[in-house]
């Protein structure tokens, strides 16, 4: 086993663990090839701290004298800190730490390690397929079709092997619209509104270059998604310059001329390294207690996530909007196509297809826009707040979206099946996790991988029954409604839950949500009773009727 | 009467408004919009009216509420629009209390229930709960008359061994004859928050009354040898008062004393501050960060902070060192009131509930003459004198309740609404600006109290997690103070801006389905003797008939209250209109519940027009 020669020290004891609002604890470290495990060994009470390797984001040693501090930072944001006797054992405990939290070969990950204790009931890789999605909306229209043409990957590397697309348009159209859109990512469906049938589709920015190629097959596709004499609309993720810009890259822009019934929004949501940045900042601000007011909301200022939050917010709204309220057809793109179109496209629907706000409508919404269509959740998700090695590719998009959902769920508390709880679980798992599911950054990396055959699928666990009612939400009541968030910066939030979560006492609030909870089951409770009562007493009328 | 008028949505950037008439009633502005929706302004509330520049669809009117409610009309013709102006400056300024609708206010009670509404808070009940008179503390009849202090209450409570002419001394030493008294006492650690003005200390005057006076003060707790004061000021404030006679403790002069800022800002500071916020969070299609900068830049959160920081320190000083603390400002009608109301609602949970809320604010806020007509303005009178101070207190309560969410027995709407009283003139309660001024205009008889009436809808201002297991009697309630914990109170500052309230309100739910439990425990109750009787009984006749009577009830709970469309007020007579209209702002919550059921949210607050213009 290659991890023990990454462990030169596998036990320590004596070791004493700091953690916020919570007292000191004396007990042993252990570590293992995915997990560094404290126990302590108090018996009044005993205290297991399991963490996996990989949800280290970043770990600092110093000493005073013999004894040494580590300080683990991890992804779900947690701060920790060891006080490990002895030189020796801190230096060793330090470096395995620091090696196996940043192992570089996906195979050597904890999920192809992990066996399940729990009986699947439903193999979560497959709860969720396109075919199924398909058929759904095969019972509404009949203007699309599943297409195989990206079987092999050979299309687009970062699609999935099916894709629905405009009846009207063939496989050979499709090939030669993927060469003229970025990375292949030819316009798709995303998400059909069922009350006026109009549709969203989602691409990569169109290879127009400085000489304003064009392509036949490109417009005739998404001209197929118009009624007759109607508009459509493209919104493009780029500020109008970034656009211009993008041509002389070989990108481009959806020009009026040839895209006559077409009209371009340009709604700017900031690229994924700035993002980064950004929540590098806001958590910086978040963890220090001693700033003043004034301090305090100048780096949450500064920081500019709440700022991300509305735009993009806004843009979603805007997505909505067109297809609910002016009946007409969008086109969502950025550049790439796999970051700020997805966080648009997943939001939109969101807001107006009630399905998303359940628990499995969400969960096909995730798998549908945002692990099929191929968010690159491996790069971005490598390093999260913490991290110092400024790789390029990591950022906080899911992160985002995930706190966009919770802002509509905070102004919306009654509309959603599943509670907060879910979306931090989920922003856990995209981190770090025992499943396969946040693997890979595609469709194709997963298949070359294995992951379905080799690892255990998030949705697996979570579906399971004894799982799903801690996401439950109590006040969950259906609505078939479009339901518009106010973006009002005086109705954003912090995402406490996330952003606090570690550097406040949270004890009250989670009692009164208790309470809050109680509440609601008691009220069930009274009301099966009543209805139990009720029906009682009419069976003795009846009854004395009869007589 | 004026027809054809519109309102305009304050934020709603696509020039959406509501056509409908606007009437002048003698006490209440009052719009009626073509759905027949009513919205009542009381005349009291009007902070300041603006007319705009004529535009082409009329003359602009902006009224601005001291309930933070900004409306925006647009009168057809400007004669109309002048004529309202000017009915309303002459009608919201009032130049005598007498006029105030609070001795125009008829709740149709008799005599005998206004005079038992105004003893409803009975403070000296309140002492006796407390534990003084007792064997340190005494009732002093020193300002019996009024005539050592004009802004005291007439009972005040000092300590045994303070003799009288200790307490004329001190008094002649202290700013307005404020000399240091009782304001709560901490029954298990035997320790007193005391509170007072600042003293005329100057650079070096002394007076040895004074120093006995805290001595005194300082021997009444066994448990302490020394004992705080604590100046709630900014140290430069307090040293620029020396130059005009006035200032603070020299720590020299008085034994066993430690001396400490606080360091909160005056009136005119707040007073601007809250000028910058609203100026902030009233502008259209604010960015995040203009809104943060502005929050920063009015630094209201930071003096909210500041003053719990106080009381922070106040309570701990009681609750773990066991010490006495006299508190000061400069007049010790303000911050002392904010440090000393607060502090006490720290340490005794009974100011956590309803009704012991209502004793604290008629303690520290009221009988030590806080001067609420001058800081709420309800004459016409120097505009250098208004001031949100009790508004930041109530913020610092509101903030409290935010992290303890089961400590408190009251919710939000209680102090929201108490907010809205304090501005309303409607109830004698916070008339004037000390007790004589109060009995010289014969409230009690010529008013009515507020709580009273508050009381009697209680059921609305209850918090549905309230724990009264939570903290028992005198354990103290620790709030974070770290800055991320102070939040921008939406609901106070854009109570009547709808657009921006979540669309479903997680807090009516919570409500609505904890009052439904108790409905539906007394159905139960019912249903079972019900049938328990019919086991025993066989006349069959006799229970049909009451089952019709029954039945009606428990019927109508089967739809979930929370998403029941709350019918408007029907239309009666003017005169019947007149008192509903006064109590508008009292189903403000109702109100806001009946928005999701429409189909289509009334208001949709996204600048979809900021994203077209790049098209």
């Amino acid at each position: 086993m290659e991890f023990a020669e990454l462990i030169k020290t596998p036990r320590a004891d004596n070791v004493v663990l700091h953690r916020p609002f919570h007292p000191a604890v004396e007990g042993t470290l252990c570590l293992t090839g995915h997990h560094l495990i404290f126990s302590s060994r108090r018996q009044d009470n005993a205290e297991e701290l399991w963490l996996l390797h990989s949800n280290i984001d970043s770990i600092e040693k110093r000493f005073v004298g013999s004894l040494g501090t580590i300080v683990i930072k991890c992804k779900d944001l947690r701060i920790i800190q060891l006080d490990i006797p002895g030189m020796e054992e801190c230096l060793n405990i330090a470096s395995s730490i620091e090696a196996l939290s940043t192992l570089d070969s996906v195979t050597l990950m904890y999920p192809f390690f992990y066996r399940p204790m729990f009986e699947v009931l439903e193999d979560g890789w497959s709860s969720f397929l396109l075919e199924q999605e398909f058929e759904l909306l095969s019972s509404v229209t009949n203007e699309w079709r599943l297409s195989c043409v990206n079987k092999e990957f050979s299309v687009c590397p970062s699609y999935p092997p099916v894709v629905i697309v405009p009846k009207c348009i063939d496989d050979e159209a499709l090939r030669k619209v993927a060469l003229f859109r970025h990375g292949g990512r030819f316009p798709v469906l995303s998400y059909y509104h069922k009350k006026n049938g109009m549709a969203m589709m989602r691409s990569s920015q169109p290879l127009t270059g400085t000489n304003g190629r064009r392509c036949k097959e490109d417009e005739k596709l998404i001209n197929a998604t118009l009624r007759s004499g109607r508009r459509g609309f493209v919104i493009d993720t780029r500020p109008l310059n970034v656009a211009q810009q993008a041509r002389a890259k070989g990108g481009g822009f959806e020009q009026e001329v040839h895209y006559p019934q077409w009209r371009r929004i340009h709604k700017y949501i900031e690229r994924f390294n700035i993002l980064q940045e950004s929540f590098i900042k806001l958590v910086e601000a978040c963890n220090d207690q001693s700033h003043n007011m004034d301090r305090w909301l100048s780096k949450l200022e500064a920081s500019n996530w709440l700022t991300h939050i509305k735009e993009l917010l806004t843009a979603a709204c805007l997505a909505a909007q067109c297809i609910d309220r002016e009946g007409a057809s969008v086109l969502v793109h950025g550049s790439e196509g796999t970051d700020s179109t997805l966080q648009v496209t997943s939001l939109a629907q969101i807001i107006l297809d009630p399905r998303c706000r359940t628990i499995r409508g969400f969960e096909a919404l995730l798998v549908r826009e945002w692990l099929q269509a191929g968010h690159p959740f491996q790069q971005r998700c490598a390093q999260s707040a913490y991290s110092n090695s400024k790789q390029k590719w990591e950022a906080p998009v899911f992160l985002l979206f995930l706190e966009c959902v919770w802002q509509i769920h905070r102004q919306f508390p009654c509309s959603f099946e599943f509670n907060e709880q879910f979306l931090i679980l989920l922003f856990e798992h995209a981190y770090a996790s025992q499943f396969g599911t946040f693997l890979g950054n595609n469709e194709n990396e997963r298949a070359k991988l294995k992951l379905p055959q080799k690892t255990m699928s998030l949705w697996s666990w979570v579906n399971r029954p004894e799982e799903l009612s801690r996401f439950q939400n109590p006040l969950y009541e259906a609505n078939s409604l479009v339901i518009w968030p106010s973006v009002a910066p005086q109705s954003l939030q912090l995402w406490e839950g996330v952003f606090l979560r570690w550097n406040r006492p949270s004890k009250f609030l989670e009692e009164a949500e208790e309470e809050r909870i109680n509440i609601i089951r008691y009220n069930k409770e009274l009301q099966a009773k009543v209805n139990t009562l009720r029906r009682q007493l009419a069976e003795m009328e009846t009854d004395e009727e009869v007589q | 009467q004026v027809e054809q008028v519109k309102l305009l949505d304050r934020f709603s950037t696509s020039n959406k408004s509501l056509t409908g008439t606007l009437y002048l009633t003698a006490t209440h502005l009052l719009f009626i919009d073509s759905s027949q929706r009513e919205t009542w302004i009381l005349h009291h509330h009007i902070a300041a009216v603006e007319k705009l520049p004529l535009t082409t669809s009329g003359c602009p009117l902006v009224i601005q509420c001291k309930n933070f409610r900004i409306v925006h009309f647009v009168v057809p013709r400007e004669r109309d629009c002048h004529d309202i102006y000017n009915s309303l400056l002459q009608l919201s300024r009032t130049a005598k209390y007498e006029e105030l609708y609070a001795f125009s206010y008829n709740p149709k009670q008799n005599e005998s229930e206004q005079v038992k509404g105004w003893q409803l808070i009975d403070l000296a009940e309140e002492y006796k709960r407390m534990g003084v008179p007792n064997a340190y503390w005494q009732l002093s009849d020193a300002n019996r008359d009024y005539k050592i202090c004009e802004t005291y209450p007439r009972e005040l409570y000092v300590p045994r061994t303070a003799s009288k002419p200790i307490i004329v001394g001190s008094s002649k030493f202290r700013s307005k004859g404020r000399f240091p008294v009782l304001s709560y006492y901490h029954k298990n650690k035997e320790a007193a928050i005391c509170r007072c003005s600042q003293p005329l200390s100057g650079f070096s005057a002394r007076c040895l009354e004074d120093e006995h006076m805290l001595q005194a003060i300082s021997k009444a707790n066994p448990s302490n040898r020394y004992m705080y004061v604590m100046d709630t000021r900014p140290k430069l404030n307090a040293m620029a008062n020396r130059a005009a006679g006035k200032g603070y403790e020299n720590e020299d002069n008085y034994s066993n004393i430690r001396f400490q800022f606080v360091g909160i800002e005056n009136i005119h500071v707040m007073r601007s501050s809250l000028q910058k916020l609203l100026e902030v969070s009233g502008t259209r299609g604010l960015s995040v960060n203009d809104f943060l900068s502005g929050l920063e830049n009015s630094g209201w959160l930071r003096h909210v902070k500041a003053v719990l920081d106080a009381a922070v320190f106040l309570a701990k000083a009681i609750a773990v060192e066991s010490a006495s603390v006299l508190v000061h400002c400069s007049d010790g009608w303000d911050r002392t009131s904010q440090v000393c109301s607060l502090g006490a609602l720290l340490l005794d949970s009974y100011y956590r509930t309803i009704k012991g809320f209502m004793v604290l604010i008629e303690k520290d806020w009221i009988s030590f003459g806080h001067k609420f007509s001058d800081r709420c303005c309800q004459l016409d009178g120097d505009p250098k004198e208004i001031s949100p101070v009790f508004t930041q207190f109530l913020e610092s309560v509101w903030n409290l309740t935010e992290q303890f969410p089961q400590a408190f027995e009251y919710n939000e709407a209680f102090l929201l609404q108490i907010h809205e009283h304090v501005h309303s003139c409607q109830f004698g309660n916070f008339l004037g600006n000390c007790q004589k001024e109060r009995e010289e205009l014969k409230l009690k008889e010529k008013t009515y109290s507020l709580w009273p009436f508050l009381l009697a809808e209680q059921k609305k201002y209850q918090n549905p997690l309230y724990n009264p297991d939570f903290s028992p009697e005198l354990t103290l309630l620790e709030p974070n103070t770290v800055s991320f914990n102070f939040k921008f109170w939406r609901n106070m500052y854009h109570q009547f801006d709808r657009s921006m309230h979540p669309r479903q309100s997680m807090f009516n739910l919570i409500m609505n389905t904890s009052e439904q439990n108790k409905q539906l425990e007394e159905d139960i109750k019912e249903l079972e003797a019900k049938i328990k009787e019919r086991n025993g009984q066989s006349d069959v006749v006799l229970v049909k008939e009451q089952e019709q009577t029954a039945h009606p009830t428990p019927m109508a709970l089967k739809t979930p209250p929370c998403f029941q469309k709350e019918q408007p007020p029907m239309p009666l007579n003017d005169a019947v209109r007149t008192i509903e209209g006064s109590n508008t702002a009292d189903n403000r919550y109702s109100e806001l519940v009946s928005e999701f059921s429409k189909a289509e949210p009334a208001v949709v607050s996204l600048e979809y027009g900021v994203a077209r213009m790049t098209c």
